[in-house]
């Protein structure tokens, strides 16, 4: 009975505690809560410094894919004005957002690390046709992403990425879509898709968050 | 006149106390609770009633023709009326006649009010008989034997302030408390058993079996929407505001108090029990059937008829 009365009391003094606490829950659309760096959102193409396209059309994330979502169609680059560094390019590349379950592996899957997951996750639309997203619409998340939702420091943050030691913004160069100011690179030599291709086949695995990177 | 401005307070304040509720137990739980519509969310109620006036009203075939639509203004009538005794201040006298100082100022309010609220497990049964479904029936059959059950021990309780007292007239049992001690410290027993059965009366957690939305879908007012709805919803929320006004009139002399007028003390005591209530829906989980009724016959009313018996022998003995 005594022990009945202070169960009772006890719970009515965590629920009273309980009150003075900050809410957990947030009022969503103004206030959203911080991403990790490597949150999994809307997918990003992204081009190498000189304006070439990083997609080699390989369709390799087109079959890492576990819901088919992805569809490319390479084409062969023309030599006098290339799309991308490879001998081939995407002409067309597009993903099915309704089908995608943003799992992440097309990313792993890249060889060149043309494709990644973006920070903006508020896609909803009004007609089925609209979720396919094309080529254009993943290079240029400016114009295409959903506009509050927009994260460019996430570009920022994707360097602090290492592969062996080294940052993936040394080995490869900023990462940042067309059209973003991301600080130019501090040494003269422009690494072209070619050698970034190789070096990331030589350290491939060890992508890693270094401490502190979380975002 | 006074009877129409009553309601419309009770209405109001009714309103207030759904939102009063959601956002303290949204506190209660680490939840921010409804504050969009209007400042700190305070037009949520308006737009609550809005939705549900809108709504379209549904009669299920099996439905009985006429005790389903009668069921939840019976409930809703029992709850207004019930409030009438409850006073908020002073008699006066206005050009030579004795105006009580609440709506009726019956000379066996206490007896009144019992009798009119217990009138209200009527629209709880009647809506589950008559709604034709067997989650309904079943609510209203618990709704029964609950309210039932537990109107003898609220009786017993107030019983023996009543002994106490030595009147059945709420404004009495106030002066009888005004200047002098409340009538919590003569009863501290009665007062507990008054407040546990109160809550088993006005259907609320962790005593809200009779709506046990995770056995009974809602319980009596399953089949019940739009403005229907809100009628047992009004019902039981007034319930619980009349139910706060008796305790801080019973038990913590309503009105009276130092400085400020009556009814912002009987306000004032009011907004503690309605507190508690939403504290208690906060805290406890809902208790079994058999649990129920067994902390009813063989603790509550036990206890209820040896403070009974205490009381009138003191009565007796000492005065």
């Amino acid at each position: 009975m005594a022990n009945d009365l202070t169960a009772l009391l006890k719970g009515f003094w965590t629920t009273l505690k309980h009150a003075a606490r900050p809410a957990v829950t947030l009022n969503y659309p103004e206030e959203k809560k911080p991403l990790a760096v490597n949150f999994r959102g809307r997918h990003r193409l992204y081009r190498h410094e000189n304006g070439l396209e990083r997609c080699i059309g390989c369709e390799l994330c087109a079959g890492a894919c576990p819901s088919q979502a992805i569809l490319v169609e390479p084409a062969e680059n023309d030599p006098h004005a290339p799309v991308s560094p490879g001998e081939r390019y995407a002409q067309r590349y597009e993903i099915n957002m309704i089908r995608c379950i943003f799992c992440g592996f097309c990313e792993e899957a890249c060889p060149v690390d043309a494709i990644k997951l973006g920070q903006e996750y508020e896609l909803a639309d009004y007609d089925r046709a609209s979720f396919v997203y094309t080529k254009e619409m993943l290079l240029e998340p400016e114009k295409y992403a959903p506009k509050r939702q927009l994260h460019l420091d996430v570009d920022q943050a994707r360097p602090a990425y290492t592969s062996g030691g080294k940052a993936l913004g040394e080995l490869y160069g900023t990462y940042h879509p067309m059209g973003s100011s991301a600080p130019e690179r501090a040494a003269g030599e422009p690494v072209s898709g070619d050698e970034a291709l190789h070096e990331r086949m030589a350290t491939r695995g060890e992508d890693a968050l270094p401490p502190g990177a979380e975002g | 006149m006074r009877s129409v401005i009553v309601i419309f307070l009770l209405l109001t304040g009714m309103a207030y106390m759904t939102w009063f509720e959601r956002r303290v137990i949204g506190r209660l739980q680490v939840r921010l609770g409804p504050n969009r519509v209007g400042v700190g969310g305070l037009l949520q109620p308006l737009a609550d009633a809005l939705k549900l006036f809108f709504k379209e009203d549904i009669r299920p075939s099996r439905a009985d023709w006429l005790l389903f639509p009668l069921a939840p203004a019976i409930s809703l009538f029992a709850a207004l009326a019930a409030f009438a005794v409850i006073p908020f201040g002073p008699s006066v006298n206005v050009a030579g006649v004795a105006l009580p100082g609440a709506v009726a100022g019956l000379s066996v309010g206490l007896l009144y009010l019992l009798g009119v609220s217990s009138l209200g497990v009527y629209g709880l049964v009647l809506g589950g008989w008559a709604s034709g479904s067997k989650y309904s029936l079943m609510g209203g059959l618990r709704a029964a034997a609950q309210v039932v059950s537990y109107e003898l021990i609220l009786g017993l309780a107030l019983v023996s302030v009543a002994l106490v007292s030595g009147t059945l007239s709420l404004g009495g049992i106030v002066d009888g408390q005004a200047n002098r001690l409340p009538f919590v410290v003569l009863q501290p027993l009665a007062f507990v058993l008054y407040l546990v059965a109160a809550v088993a009366e006005t259907n609320r957690a962790p005593f809200d079996l009779p709506e046990a939305d995770t056995e009974l879908v809602a319980g009596y007012h399953t089949e019940y929407g739009g403005m229907r709805f809100a009628m047992f919803f009004i019902a039981e929320y007034i319930n619980v505001i009349t139910v706060a006004a008796l305790a801080a009139t019973v038990f913590f002399a309503g009105w009276s108090g130092p400085v400020l007028p009556g009814p912002h003390w009987l306000f004032i005591k009011m907004l503690v029990f309605l507190f508690l209530f939403v504290w208690l829906r906060a805290t406890l989980p809902r208790l079994r059937y058999d649990q129920l009724m067994r902390l009813c016959w063989s603790v509550l009313l036990p206890l209820a008829l040896i403070n009974l018996l205490a009381t009138a022998v003191a009565v007796a003995v000492l005065g």
